[in-house]
């Protein structure tokens, strides 16, 4: 297979991105199996040392570490996942369609697009949230309304580009309706940047939910997940405890492991070796 | 010069617009509460009384327009409300915490700006070197890396295992200035680490697109010394796309400066808004939101008006 | 005598993927002092890179693998970068392609003319600044004590590129390596261009490589030419021996570019009208206009060549014509029927019927889609075919435009460009079209290639009857093809009437302008053309 036959040509940092990215999502589908202990279960004292019961010691309330970390894992990754792809498909129809039709439907939503994208990110978000409440739904919406922004402006300069070539042209020319151009001409065509876009936003959803939660505005306890993780053991650190750093690392680790794969996909995607 | 004038002003019309949009959705946004808004906020089983004095407090009685068109003359002559929570004014609570809050967005960028914008030009000069992939894995990293892990790396090395600096950075107006900057060192290293990375790529992409310009190498064909290219051909055309690159992360600075100052329980307006939206404390979440939106909507209208007035093709008009 | 210049067994590579492939294989170049040699050649044929390796310069991801280049008794291969800036503008100049993107757009033309006698220690700014005005004036530039104060953006593309001759003649130096410096213009600006270059050279005894793939050109120019192809040498020689006699088959081909000529069917005037355009204006802004009362009539099986030069408005009356663009004013009457002046509202048959080619091949075709879907799709789109009947029917158009079926499975990245060309024909053909719209259909394609496109055009109208629009600013191309010719200028229609009518004197004033603007073969040409403008130019201002 041609990804076979890429991958054997890839540079080491590719692999070691692709390794990264599939230790957690093998941790994220199969935690139940592997995790040495339920998610909530409380195991022992606060703040115990690493043992062979317990490789990465306990939390602030006694909980196995390891296994709140692989269940961390499942929660995090499952809701960043599903809210790009949401942002996704908002941000991509929409963006298609201003450049397609232009006038004053392309218009508006850039205006509109223009506006939200004139309030930091993070601001807004609190602010809606301080409205709707925190629930996973809810986040998973915000957020995604939110990003879907960026995924629109890109997807929008694609698309105009694409669009003026003269391939699109003659379709239209021919009286191809639009979901053909859409389907047929443009998205073939702004598949490579709209991939790495596509692991970039999501860098950026992971980043940005891990911070939410880190703030107390994300993902609520008991559930499990890497940003709320720090914030409950952050106490620690002052004492010499360093349990917050096994989640914020984690962290750190998969965005690092998704920026190789998107470098190394944008290397392969411009042909151009820089 | 005219139409360099109608472009600049035609931006900051449309900044003042934006404002104007967001705060009429800062609003709105306390509207869009299903139900009755202080029954939710306070919960069902309130006592009537509590839910009507509330409802005066936010001034729900009133029509919506009204009560817009008032919060914002209000907020105009620096009349913010009172805090649901503790019923002061909001503007005290603001005011301090918001200069601590420029204060060290301030520190951070005084070090960030320079630093990136040189470490950017050395990458992009010398391409492909040891220095120029060192730094990008550097930069992947950190851009990598959410904001309070950093924070707690730099804490755990030099706040636990190396007593250097505090970890919790209290600061008062008793303090001098040195030991302000002694107290904000951490925050002010982290924000630093972050916006730098940033900032240097963007600079070394800007960078690397003017050396690839043609009139680059009809400069080399003439015989022109590297320096010389540099200072007087490259530097010139890329003016426009650096200054934007800096405003553009200065405004992004402003707000990362949340997260950080929640890790060092830093008494700045980040910290409040988010202390705020976890009590619901709308009037403050309304202030202190609304704030960090102008600041950010004003350095992204600063970087457009810069790079228009720093494009030579714009200054000197036909 | 030792040579000025002598490359010897010059080989560059170029860096394709990962791998480094030789793009100039071997080649030997001398040049004489004040001597100006011309190389020629088609795309990829490595004329540029030899013109920049004279320098001892190349381009990213190329390098010079073996070889030696001796100027003035310096070896240039492998010589400190010191040396080579030394040099680099003193001694070996260079005026590229495009002047608006050479220039710098931060500094006035002055600041980058004097730049360089400063830098290499041979004058002052003041100076720099008095010889400027004598070196503009000698390129004919307007306003020569003025012009030097103006920043790029502020002054025509002519002018411009003849700025950047007077800038590599800032530091006299003894060779100027010209990359093909008139291609970006139109051919009434071309001319001045060229007599600029012409005139300096002469005057200033400055040896030159001209680069260029144009042959007429490059005969008014050049004292010696060498014919590249593929990184080969083809064929050396004298200028006017080896126009006039050329030896290789390739070297013949290029010259005989020009002979192609439709055989004209006069008595074709009764032939019923398919497209009319009546009255027509149009504009992008709703102000300015950019087409202005525009009549055209095509009859059926005859190709009308509307040629104007950049900003003619012939594009756009295309955009009119096809819906793109609804016009002000007029109709666009096709058929018997007018035709809605927007593209949303007309139906598909008449839009089965006038069907479009482009110029860019590149561009025209979707580099995601295979030719199969290329051309299949306006067979199910317009006929419904489907399974056998439709791949039957690709074939058949494959063979149409002299391709083998097995091109059905290919992408474009995998075509050359003549043969992308001939795919949007074969495109345009599946609709089974009354009226194809050619918009400069030739221009992006070599020249031997752009010759057989134009043969393929030809003897598809003479099968199918199909008429022509043929946009196209070139002049061969219109003498080649045409029935019919219209001329445009700024908008409006100059004159317009049958081939023969057109091209045969009397001409109208920009028609004239327009035709004696067009290099031709003979070394000549351009020296009798100057001193032919000049003497009417003398007997005018001696009339009044």
């Amino acid at each position: 297979m041609a990804f076979f036959k890429l991958l054997r040509q890839s540079p080491l940092s590719a692999r070691i991105g692709l390794a990264i990215i599939l230790i957690n999502v093998f941790a994220a589908i199969f935690v139940p199996f592997i995790a040495p202990y339920s998610e909530t279960e409380i195991v022992g004292d606060v703040w115990i040392s690493a043992s062979i019961d317990h490789f990465l010691g306990t939390d602030h309330l006694g909980r196995d570490l390891f296994t709140r970390l692989l269940y961390g894992a499942r929660n995090t990754i499952a809701i960043a996942f599903v809210t790009t792809l949401l942002s996704f498909l908002i941000g991509t129809i929409s963006g298609f369609f201003a450049a397609t039709l232009g006038g004053w439907t392309d218009l508006t939503m850039s205006r509109i697009v223009d506006i939200m994208m004139a309030f930091p990110t993070l601001i807004f978000a609190l602010m809606v949230l301080s409205v709707t409440g925190t629930s996973v739904p809810a986040l998973i919406v915000v957020i995604a309304l939110l990003d879907s922004t960026r995924v629109y402006r890109l997807s929008r300069a694609v698309a105009m580009d694409i669009e003026v070539m003269e391939y699109v042209e003659a379709a239209r020319l021919r009286g191809e309706r639009i979901w053909w151009l859409m389907r047929h001409e443009i998205l073939p065509n702004a598949m490579p940047p709209l991939v790495a876009e596509f692991g970039l936003r999501f860098c950026f959803v992971f980043l940005f939910i891990a911070a939410l939660s880190f703030l107390g505005l994300g993902i609520q306890p008991p559930m499990a997940d890497w940003g709320g993780m720090v914030r409950e053991n952050a106490g620690g650190i002052s004492f010499g405890i360093f349990k917050g750093l096994w989640p914020a690392g984690a962290i750190a680790f998969l965005t690092v492991g998704v920026n190789l794969i998107i470098d190394w996909f944008l290397h392969i995607a411009s042909g151009l070796k820089d | 010069m005219d139409s360099l004038g109608k472009m600049v002003a035609k931006r900051v019309a449309l900044g003042l617009t934006t404002l104007i949009v967001i705060s009429l959705l800062i609003f709105l946004g306390v509207e869009l509460l299903p139900g009755d808004v202080a029954e939710t906020i306070l919960g069902q089983s309130a006592l009537p009384e509590t839910v009507e004095a509330f409802r005066r407090e936010l001034k729900l009685d009133l029509p919506p327009h009204i009560r817009y068109f008032t919060w914002l003359g209000d907020f105009f002559q620096g009349d913010f409300g009172n805090s649901l929570a503790n019923k002061r004014p909001v503007a005290q609570q603001i005011g301090w915490r918001f200069a601590n809050t420029m204060f060290l967005a301030a520190a951070a960028a005084v070090i960030a700006v320079p630093l990136a914008i040189i470490l950017g030009i050395l990458a992009a000069l010398y391409r492909n070197s040891l220095f120029d992939r060192f730094i990008s894995v550097v930069t992947l990293s950190t851009i990598s890396f959410p904001e309070f892990f950093v924070a707690y790396i730099l804490i755990a090395l030099l706040s636990v295992e190396i007593i250097l600096f505090p970890s919790i950075s209290n600061i008062n107006e008793q303090m001098s200035f040195l030991e302000k900057i002694h107290a904000i060192f951490l925050p002010c290293m982290t924000l630093t680490l972050v916006v730098v990375a940033h900032m240097m790529r963007q600079t070394r992409a800007a960078i690397i697109n003017i050396m690839a310009s043609p009139f680059i190498e009809m400069a080399r064909l003439k015989g022109i010394k590297r320096a010389r290219i540099i200072v007087l051909h490259a530097l010139p055309n890329a003016l426009s796309p650096v200054i934007n690159v800096v405003a553009i992360n200065l405004a992004y600075l402003v707000v990362g400066v949340v997260v950080v100052e929640v890790v060092f329980v830093y008494p700045g307006l980040g910290q409040l808004l988010v202390d705020s939206v976890s009590k619901r404390d709308i009037p403050v979440v309304q202030a202190s939101g609304l704030i960090f939106a102008a600041i950010y909507i004003g350095l992204n209208l600063l970087a457009d008006v810069l790079s228009i007035i720093s494009n030579p093709r714009l200054r000197n008009p036909k | 005598m030792t040579k000025l210049l002598s490359i010897k067994n010059l080989k560059i590579e170029g860096l394709t993927g990962e791998k480094w492939v030789e793009i100039v294989n071997g080649v030997d170049v001398a040049l004489d002092r004040g001597e100006v040699l011309g190389l020629i050649g088609e795309s990829g044929a490595g004329k540029s890179t030899i013109g920049l390796a004279s320098m001892g310069y190349t381009r990213q991801g190329c390098r010079i693998a073996s070889g030696s280049i001796v100027f003035d008794g310096m070896e240039l291969f492998g010589a400190s970068k010191a040396i080579k800036r030394k040099i680099r503008g003193a001694r070996i100049a260079y005026v590229a392609q495009s002047a608006a993107a050479s220039f710098n757009p931060a500094h006035r033309l002055i600041k980058q003319y004097a730049e360089g006698p400063i830098q290499h220690g041979q004058m002052s700014f003041a100076e720099a600044e008095q010889e400027a005005i004598g070196i503009y004036r000698r390129l004919l530039l307007p306003d020569p004590e003025g012009i030097g104060y103006r920043y790029p953006h502020q002054v025509s593309g002519g002018q411009l590129q003849r700025a950047m001759v007077a800038m590599a003649m800032s530091c006299q130096p003894d060779i100027i390596v010209f990359d093909e410096p008139t291609t970006a213009l139109d051919v009434t600006t071309q001319i001045e261009v060229l007599a600029a270059i012409k005139n300096i050279t002469r005057q200033f005894n400055t040896a030159a490589l001209y680069i260029t793939h144009d042959l007429a050109v490059v005969a008014q120019m050049a004292d010696r030419i060498m014919v590249l192809r593929y990184g080969n040498l083809v064929e050396e020689g004298a200028a006017r021996e080896l126009l006039g006699n050329p030896k290789e088959e390739y070297t013949k081909q290029l010259l005989s570019v020009r002979t192609f000529r439709k055989e004209t069917d006069q008595n074709d005037n009764n032939s019923n009208v398919i497209l009319k355009v009546q009255n027509v204006s149009a504009s992008y802004t709703g102000e300015e206009k950019v087409l202005e009362d525009i009549n055209v009539k095509i009859r059926r099986g005859r190709t009308v060549a509307l040629v104007g030069e950049s900003g003619s408005g012939k594009s756009t009356l295309a955009r009119v014509i096809t819906g793109l663009l609804p016009p002000l004013q007029g109709k666009v009457i096709f058929e018997g029927n007018e035709l809605p002046p927007a593209l949303k509202s007309r139906d598909r048959e008449s839009l089965r019927k006038m069907q479009m080619i482009y110029q860019m091949p590149d561009t025209a075709l979707n580099p995601r889609q295979k030719v199969r879907k290329v051309i299949g799709r306006p067979l199910s789109f317009y006929f419904g075919m489907g399974g056998k009947e439709r791949e039957d029917k690709i074939i058949d158009l494959l063979e149409k435009i002299e391709l083998s079926e097995k091109y059905i499975e290919r992408y474009p990245e995998e075509l050359s460009g003549g043969e992308k060309q001939r795919i949007c024909i074969a495109r345009a053909l599946a609709a089974k079209p009354n009226l194809i719209i050619c918009d400069e259909v030739t221009s992006a394609l070599d020249q031997l290639v752009a010759e057989e496109i134009l043969k393929l055009l030809q003897s598809l109208q003479n099968e199918l009857g199909v008429s022509y629009l043929f946009i196209t600013h070139d002049l061969a191309t219109v003498k080649a093809i045409s029935d019919e010719i219209v001329v445009m200028l700024q908008g409006k229609i100059v004159e317009q009437g049958e081939r023969q009518e057109i091209l045969t004197p009397p001409h109208h004033e920009y028609t004239e302008l327009l035709l004696s603007s067009v290099p031709e073969m003979d070394p000549d040409w351009l020296d009798n053309l100057l001193a032919e403008r000049q003497a009417e130019n003398e007997q005018q201002i001696e009339i009044s």
